[in-house]
């Protein structure tokens, strides 16, 4: 039962150290703020979810002790990790910051002007 | 919906004044049978049972678990490829869904799924704008999150 447990809790953090490692690289490698949203809302929330499991699972299964402050964090991690990624690259886009050359089709850009020209920002 | 679910509640309790046990399990039978009566007399509510509405929701949870899993695979994928060959793009997308707080859920949904972020909705509620990492079909895309995750959400919001 131990090692099952144990086995179950390596699982969990390992994987979400290789997201963590993952998001790192991403932010490195690729091309422009938009890509690197991707990365850094998508993988780093599983990673830190992920250890925040196998953390849970450590105290709950070895040490007896139920701990549900670390399920509320996994949820509200859930909830905010895309709206932060949403808002960045909202932001950015509205503060002029261009996309990649590589973009290959972009209906925003219209609708941005569009709306900076309704409401006086230049 | 939450008038059945008060209501369930009450016969739950009326149950365990009419058994005297004032217990966790004498709520409990209370609830199954208060369920099972309101699944009988299901024709005189306007709304939809709210047992359906649950299991919608339910399902809704493990859709997006399944995807959120799915979408770090992708990116997975694309981050340590050894060459850069993906295709961002910025797409529109038109949705069906009228309420904020379905919008909300969608937009959380898009973004956590295979490499798609939401970055702008328009000022009338009716287009997401949407960034994909790697768009060689935008309409398979779009298609996609339409068949997945705006049904999923209509079926909860349905009455």
């Amino acid at each position: 039962m131990t090692i099952l447990a144990n086995i179950l809790i390596v699982f969990f953090i390992a994987v979400g150290v290789l997201f963590i490692v993952v998001t790192a690289i991403g932010l490195f490698r690729l091309p422009d703020l938009y890509t690197r949203a991707h990365a850094a809302s998508k993988s780093a929330t599983l990673g830190v979810m992920c250890v925040l499991i196998g953390v849970f699972l450590h105290f709950w299964l070895i040490e007896g002790h139920f701990n549900a402050r670390i399920l509320l964090g996994i949820l509200f991690i859930f909830i905010t990790g895309p709206v932060g990624g949403h808002i960045m690259s909202r932001s950015s886009y509205i503060a002029g910051v261009k996309p990649w050359s590589g973009t290959t089709h972009d209906d925003l850009k219209e609708e941005i002007h569009r709306m900076k020209k309704e409401q006086g920002i230049k | 919906m939450a008038f059945q679910i008060l209501l369930n509640f009450s016969l739950a309790f009326l149950w365990m004044f009419l058994s005297a046990n004032y217990s966790a399990n004498g709520f409990l039978i209370g609830f199954i049978l208060g369920a099972i009566a309101l699944v009988i007399m299901r024709r005189f509510f306007k709304s939809r049972l709210y047992i359906g509405r649950v299991w919608a929701i339910i399902a809704l949870t493990f859709l997006f678990l399944k995807e959120l899993i799915l979408a770090n695979i992708a990116v997975l994928k694309v981050v340590l490829k050894p060459k850069l060959d993906m295709q961002p793009a910025f797409f529109k997308y038109e949705t069906a869904l009228t309420e904020e707080w379905e919008l909300t859920l969608l937009s959380s949904l898009i973004t956590l799924t295979p490499g798609t972020v939401v970055v702008h909705i328009s000022d009338d509620n009716k287009y997401l704008y949407v960034h994909a990492i790697d768009a060689a079909d935008i309409d398979e895309t779009i298609a996609s999150i339409r068949d997945s995750f705006e049904k999923a959400i209509l079926e909860v919001s349905r009455t």
